[in-house]
């Protein structure tokens, strides 16, 4: 199906979101994902799935991406693409990494780099819907200017932070600990997603399971070679 | 009918008869994984084929490894649109492992430690098309690509060949799996591009 860019905001130095409108789409639930396609003048096509920030009914979607150095889609996203561009879509993709208001255990959200975005979705979506559930997120990141979504994930309380180059107030910086982890997340029970770089989510999901967590409570999705 | 899109050039021209379409040749090795890597010892390893009249065959670690044995050089097709020419494993060919197995059912589930499940037809397991593998490029599997054991059937979309194999369930009908219950194709040709429903 057809989208036209409608907008595009830069989100960090490497990345930005991007609203796209899909007259088509028939609505998607939060941390589904879509396919993007891109077709050159010749007739070359690259396609790549993105997870998407938005979800429900609506025609309006909204991507946030990030551009990988040796990308050959992202690059285009982030830095050429312009509203009124359009792109060929397909979706929404996958029914195992979401979250719908009907699930009422508390959520654990856990995030490495632009792993954040399916997790803007269930915040969102967490939030329209007045859902009871406890909700948090853990959000593993470079600096505070590399945060996708930053003013919005800032009216939030049930959000922490793990930097890993340098913090806002110049307190150490580093990848998270097995004790950090335990103290900035929910205990089991509860339904925990991890999105992020492979080697972030393996380590994460490891420790997961040795804090306690049952291994089928555990959803990851995981990007990147290793 | 293609939408152009204004001002992409694209970067990769492979034309490589070998890469099916949709896909993108990469020198990494992805993960696709729907949960926690699960903790296999080879100690308490078994694998399993069961059919329809409850027998079941099975084999430990020691008893695995005392089956012939074959090389596999192949090509791998993720279903997320990453390539990867000329991988080398190590593994046990379904062919031996079928050669006293009786059954009249044409489908197979395959259940893997961890719960995940991917259903796959019986001939396409057959006839050197596909292996239980554990060693790739000459060290043993890494458990996030599988080890100490994985299914290999790089014909197929590469979540056909379930890592840390357990087992083998011969079913009558085609009943999917766990990613495809969750939004993938029920076959997976990556010829045919055959990723979702």
């Amino acid at each position: 199906m057809a989208g036209t860019v409608a907008s595009v905001r830069p989100e960090t130095p490497t990345g930005r979101s991007i609203m796209i409108d899909v007259p088509e789409w028939a609505g998607n639930i939060a941390g589904q994902h879509v396919d993007v396609r891109l077709t050159a003048p010749d007739g070359y096509q690259a396609s790549r799935s993105y997870s998407l920030a938005s979800s429900g009914p609506g025609h309006r979607l909204e991507l946030a991406v990030d551009r990988l150095p040796d990308g050959e889609v992202s690059p285009y996203l982030v830095d050429d693409l312009q509203p009124g561009d359009m792109l060929e879509l397909r979706g929404p993709l996958g029914g195992w990494f979401v979250w719908s208001p009907e699930q009422t255990q508390p959520v654990q959200l856990i995030a490495g780099g632009s792993g954040v975005v399916p997790f803007i979705a269930m915040l969102r979506s967490h939030e329209t819907s007045g859902s009871t559930a406890p909700m948090q997120l853990l959000y593993s990141v470079r600096t505070p200017e590399d945060r996708f979504f930053a003013t919005e994930l800032d009216g939030l309380d049930a959000v922490t932070y793990r930097y890993t180059r340098r913090t806002p107030d110049g307190s150490p910086a580093g990848r998270i600990t097995m004790d950090a982890l335990a103290a900035a997340t929910l205990p089991a029970p509860s339904a925990v997603f991890v999105c992020g770089p492979t080697g972030f989510v393996e380590t994460v999901a490891t420790w997961l399971v040795q804090l306690g967590h049952d291994q089928s409570a555990i959803k990851t999705e995981r990007f990147g070679g290793k | 009918m293609s939408i152009f899109t204004r001002g992409f050039a694209g970067r990769g021209r492979d034309n490589n008869p070998d890469l099916p379409p949709g896909q993108y040749l990469t020198e990494d090795f992805p993960v696709l994984s729907a949960g926690p890597t699960p903790d296999v010892p080879t100690e308490s390893w078994q694998f399993s084929i069961t059919t329809e009249t409850g027998a079941v065959h099975s084999w430990n670690w020691e008893q695995f490894m005392a089956l012939p044995i074959e090389e596999v050089h192949t090509d791998i097709h993720c279903v997320t649109r990453w390539s990867k020419f000329g991988t080398s494993w190590r593994g046990v060919s379904l062919d031996t492992l079928f050669a006293e197995v009786e059954t009249e059912y044409d489908y197979v589930m395959e259940h893997a430690y961890g719960g995940y499940t991917t259903n796959i037809p019986y001939e396409d397991l057959r006839d050197g098309k596909a292996w239980i593998a554990f060693e790739f490029d000459g060290e043993p599997l890494d458990p996030e690509h599988g080890g100490p054991a994985r299914l290999l059937v790089p014909h197929l979309y590469f979540w056909k060949s379930a890592k840390w194999i357990k087992g083998l369930t011969m079913m009558k009908d085609d009943d999917p799996g766990f990613w495809e219950q969750n939004g993938y194709h029920i076959y997976g040709d990556p010829w045919k591009e055959q990723r979702y429903w």
